[in-house]
């Protein structure tokens, strides 16, 4: 079983020509194989993997198979799954067991998914390099094939168990971006068909850009956070990873819809999203906003905007620039809005009902600052901290409403950008490849964050879709990404276009089934 | 300014009461006017009567609906320990609030009750401080948009010293949506602190009013029409002993005229009686603070009912800021004015169809019998509280009773029947056609008030009897004779001949004392008006 999309599966297990069976145990022999990128938190037991197998087998049979029947999907650990370990990343939460599934998960398993397992994260989803969980950094999987010479390095040593292990001495290796970056390295990698990242402010895109796969932030509204471990709720966004943009159609059509359980969601009935195969370019207007040229944009990531932009144009699409000009605010303005909730949000844990207990429990407030020290990491403190100091009342007119008034205005940009005729917005997801893990880590969480949000943040500010595609190889050999954003529920379209690109471009995707070949190394046969 | 003087002697006649509610008691019985005397006896010596009271109130009452506000647990009142507890009230991360439309009904028509404005849109705010029995770290409550505001309530002001009773009204600041807490449960002897989230997230709706009180009993008159009101509506229980309804107590005191003083907040009030002496409590505190040239503390107190005293809880200056943060995982509530606006599958609150249900309220009814009967306002805050204005009403319209009859037979005779046989005001033990011809009957004069008591019974426990043959039977026709009665009056004085020493030396609540015996020993048979009459002849001759 060769590095096989989604769609293709469900098409080969209709046709008979493979079993759910099949698909699920090379994911998992994949999984099993690239262990050492330490995609996976928690892996479901063989147990109850038999178990969903036996069922979707079963439904095939019985010519009742749903859209998803049988297909591998992993689930970021934020997301929760009833009776099974969900740590967003976290020592706090290293023991908590939800009681419930996650709206996307029920939906999944509704419509024949198969969890495979629970993907790693940057704790609590504050990061953008995967670094920065309690269960120790991401790879990338394309290390595999783009520096060979760490792969026997990496087969020996385990992964790191702590985020502050990268000392000069190891071999230096590529991150996988984050906070997804477990889901979108499962899905790179061939561990599963698809996976849920979140994303607050490009933590689906992100990744997906580092990781070769593409990165889907639907519209705010358009799919339940129910049980989605929340970092900032009036931004955070369940995102999809696939390999193609075919794959993110078909799982966005299964989990989309209203969610009695997340006030939130869009309560209009729901129509499936179509990919137009004969999309007409000529009525599409491409729109090339200024602002994102940043100083600090690599050669490579402009070429392919350029390039890209180029396509469009020669289809006969309209290309033309756009201002967008309180981007540049974006950034800061999200920091302050991210701090507040997180403040707010995290004041449940506390250790009394859940998670981690770990203080005197001579006084409640010993108890409280005990277990969140010692449970939540510098980073996750830090951003309590001033979230904390920007709500307070003296405090609160001058951060907190000045940043939702910025807030309104980066939402106003895109309103004004679309009402002018723009159908979609065309600019780089990251400002490079895949950063070395040395390079990374040479600055905070804090200034990474800013640094590789910066493209991918204003979609959340203004709750418009937005999807990170792979459209091309660095001179390194690494994937290099773009994005579309496209105005509320312009799915259809962004779809449809993206669908385009991806078929224009021919991006060849990861190909690690020589690992399947070579049982003593990672390395290419 | 002769309203604003009489307002004044007014308060200060009330006020005084706080600091002799010993003395009231032992002469409750005596006249007013020897009261009001000792009384500015008493203010001269004792207290500078230029102090007021101010108090505003915050009460909180739990909406009585079947589910919480956020989640669908159940709100049954004493359940087992944390059996009422979905997801959402532990707090466990990922769930979500889901509003309860129920809850929102109930507030618009307590809102529309006490005659607020109701925001069309309204917004949910988290308040935040750390306590084990709020399990998120928040509360979502209404902070910077409430369901409602500035809204006006009647309410029938009575001293609990003099029995009068008094038309007053208060202005509502607002009404606002919100979750209750759970409660710990501290056991010192194991050095456990125990949770029971049954409450958590129970929906309450807080209603915040003007400091517009002047003592205990004001404050505590306003708490009693406001349950009736709530519990007249289906809005809330009013079970104040479960804290189904509680009452906080912003207290200050200054002289009037002058800036108002330092306040202090009384919290969880839970019964009329206590919502009375605390406040009178804190007030008489403040007072002889201010006198003694202390100052009064911004501070938070609550209530000790076994010493009758208020106590420290926290200082004010200790309390955190509450870093309110707009509630982003709700949508503004929106109330629709009417259908034409929602869409048909939408759960929503419509203004038109609240109204539409809202019966009439209390101090309407009160108006309407006082202006169409001419009926005093004591009889009216009877009926209606006894919930028998309806009963009143029918009587009068279609059994041609005469209300001053009427309403004096129901308050004074029906409703203490009603009582005594343990029935409800629903219960008819007596058709309207035997109750009618009762009245009548009292209206005619020829039963006293007394004999009342046992006509009602027994007409009720014997139906097919007509009124005359009960009356016959038991012997309860009136007694006209005055020679009879001036008879046993003869013979009363000259049993008590101190008492009537006494009256003929102004103690004039003799002639109570000496009437009520005379009664008794005409066995009830005689009316009291021209009891006292006759009694009051013979002292002064």
């Amino acid at each position: 079983m060769k590095s096989i999309t989604l769609k293709e599966a469900v098409l080969q297990l209709k046709k008979g020509l493979t079993t759910a069976q099949e698909i699920c145990i090379a994911c998992q022999q994949r999984l099993h194989k690239t262990n050492k990128l330490n995609m996976f938190v928690t892996e479901t037991t063989s147990g109850e993997l038999q178990k969903q197998i036996q069922s979707s087998n079963k439904a095939y049979i019985e010519g009742a198979a749903k859209p998803l029947e049988g297909i591998p999907i992993a689930f970021k650990d934020n997301f929760c799954t009833k009776g099974v370990r969900t740590t967003c990343g976290s020592k706090m939460l290293q023991n908590y067991i939800p009681p419930y599934d996650a709206t996307m998960v029920t939906k999944c398993k509704q419509a024949g998914g198969i969890v495979m397992g629970k993907t790693n994260m940057d704790e609590f989803a504050m990061g953008s390099g995967s670094l920065d969980s309690c269960h120790g950094p991401v790879i990338n999987p394309w290390n595999l094939v783009v520096s060979p010479h760490i792969h026997s390095e990496l087969s020996q040593n385990s992964p790191a168990e702590s985020d502050d292990t990268a000392s000069l001495n190891e071999p230096d290796w590529y991150i996988s971006g984050g906070s997804s970056g477990g889901s979108a390295a499962a899905v790179a990698a061939g561990a599963c068909l698809a996976a849920f990242g979140s994303d607050t402010g490009g933590s689906t895109r992100n990744p997906a850009s580092y990781c070769g796969v593409v990165g889907f932030k639907p519209t705010y509204g358009l799919l339940s956070r129910h049980g989605l471990i929340p970092l900032v709720n009036s931004m955070d966004v369940p995102g999809i990873l696939t390999k193609t943009v075919e794959d993110s159609a078909l799982v966005l059509n299964s989990v989309a819809g209203h969610d009695i359980l997340d006030s939130t969601t869009f309560t209009e009935a729901y129509t499936p999203f179509i990919i137009k195969e004969d999309l007409d370019l000529s009525k599409v207007h491409i729109g090339i906003p200024k602002e994102f040229h940043a100083p600090s944009l690599s050669e490579e990531v402009l070429m392919l905007w350029r390039k890209t932009a180029d396509m469009f144009e020669k289809a006969g699409a309209k290309v033309s620039q756009v201002s967008m000009p309180h981007a540049q605010l974006c950034i800061i303005c999200y920091h302050v809005l991210c701090c507040c909730e997180v403040a707010s949000n995290f004041s449940r844990y506390d250790g009394i009902e859940f998670g981690l207990r770990d203080g005197s429990e001579e006084s409640t407030e010993e108890l409280y600052a005990g277990s969140r020290h010692k449970g939540f990491n510098g980073v996750v403190r830090g951003r309590i901290l001033a979230g904390n100091f920007f709500l307070l009342k003296k405090n609160y007119t001058k951060f907190f409403l000045k940043a939702q008034k910025v807030r309104r205005l980066i939402s106003n940009d895109f309103r004004q950008v679309f009402s002018t005729g723009v159908n979609l917005l065309l600019t780089p997801t990251t400002l490079t490849d895949a950063p070395l893990h040395s390079w990374f880590s040479k600055q905070d969480n804090r200034t990474r964050c800013e640094e590789q949000d910066i493209f991918t943040t204003p979609a959340n500010m203004a709750g418009v879709p937005a999807m990170s595609l792979p459209l091309g190889l660095s001179r390194q050999g690494l994937p290099l990404s773009l994005q579309l954003i496209g105005p509320h529920f312009s799915e259809s379209l962004l779809l449809s276009a993206a669908h385009w690109l991806e078929k224009d471009a021919k991006f060849s995707h990861l190909d690690l089934d020589f690992l399947e070949f070579s049982d003593k190394s990672f390395r290419r046969a | 300014m002769a309203a604003s003087l009489t307002q004044q002697t007014k308060e200060c006649i009330f006020k005084t009461c706080l600091f002799c509610n010993l003395f009231h008691k032992t002469i409750a019985t005596r006249s007013m006017n020897i009261k009001r005397s000792h009384i500015s006896a008493t203010v001269q010596k004792e207290v500078q009567p230029e102090w007021q009271g101010v108090i505003g109130l915050e009460i909180h009452a739990q909406i009585k609906t079947l589910s919480k506000l956020f989640s669908g647990a159940a709100t049954i009142y004493d359940a087992n320990t944390n059996t009422q507890v979905a997801f959402f009230d532990a707090a466990l991360p990922g769930t979500l609030p889901v509003l309860n439309q129920k809850c929102v009904q109930a507030g618009v028509m307590t809102a529309l009750a006490l005659g607020c404005d109701i925001n069309l849109v309204s917004k949910f705010d988290r308040k935040h401080y750390f306590y084990a029995d709020m399990p998120a770290g928040y509360q979502i409550t209404q902070y910077r948009k409430p369901l409602a505001v500035n809204g006006r309530m009647t309410y029938m002001f009575q001293c609990s010293h003099n029995n009068k009773i008094e038309r007053r009204s208060a202005q509502i600041l607002q009404i606002q949506l919100e979750q209750d807490s759970g409660k710990s449960l501290h056991d010192p002897a194991v050095g456990y602190s125990l949770i029971d989230l049954n409450r958590a997230g129970i929906g309450l709706m807080e209603i915040v009013t003007a400091p517009d009180f002047t003592s205990g009993d004001d404050a505590a008159s306003f708490v009693k029409d406001l349950r009736d009101i709530l519990i007249d509506i289906g809005a809330c229980d009013g079970k104040m002993a479960e804290g189904s309804l509680r009452v906080d107590a912003n207290i200050s005191v200054h002289r009037p005229g002058e800036p108002l003083g330092i306040r202090s907040e009384v919290k969880n009030i839970n019964s009329f009686r206590n919502i009375r002496l605390a406040v009178d409590y804190e007030i008489r505190r403040q007072i002889q603070l201010l006198e003694s040239g202390e100052q009064v503390v911004n501070e938070t107190r609550s209530f000790d009912i076994q010493d009758g005293e208020t106590v420290t809880m926290r200082e004010k200056e200790k309390v955190l800021d509450y870093r309110f943060l707009p509630e982003p995982n709700l949508p503004p509530l929106v109330i629709h004015k009417d259908r034409s606006s929602v869409k048909s599958s939408q759960n929503v609150v419509v203004l038109e169809e609240v109204k539409s249900v809202l019966k009439e309220l209390p101090d309407e009814k009160r108006k309407r019998l006082e202006t169409k009967y001419n009926i005093s306002l004591k009889n009216s805050v009877i009926l209606v509280r006894a919930n028998l204005a309806e009963l009143f009403e029918k009587l009068v319209e279609h059994h041609s009773c005469d209300p001053a009859a009427a309403s004096s037979v129901l308050r004074n005779s029906y409703a203490p029947f009603l009582d005594k046989a343990k029935l409800n005001s629903t219960d008819r033990p007596i058709s309207d056609d035997g109750l009618a011809e009762i009245i009548n009957i009292y209206g005619r004069g020829e039963i006293s008030e007394t004999s009342l008591g046992i006509l009602l019974r027994e007409k009720s426990e014997n139906i097919h009897l007509s009124c005359k043959e009960i009356m016959d039977k038991n012997n309860l026709c009136i007694l006209n004779d005055e020679l009879l009665i001036n008879a046993a009056i003869d013979d009363v004085c000259e049993r008590n001949p101190k008492a009537v020493k006494a009256y003929k030396k102004g103690k004039t609540n003799q002639l109570e004392i000496l009437s009520t015996k005379v009664k008794k020993k005409l066995d009830g048979k005689v009316a009291s008006g021209k009891l006292y009459q006759l009694v009051k002849e013979k002292l002064q001759k």
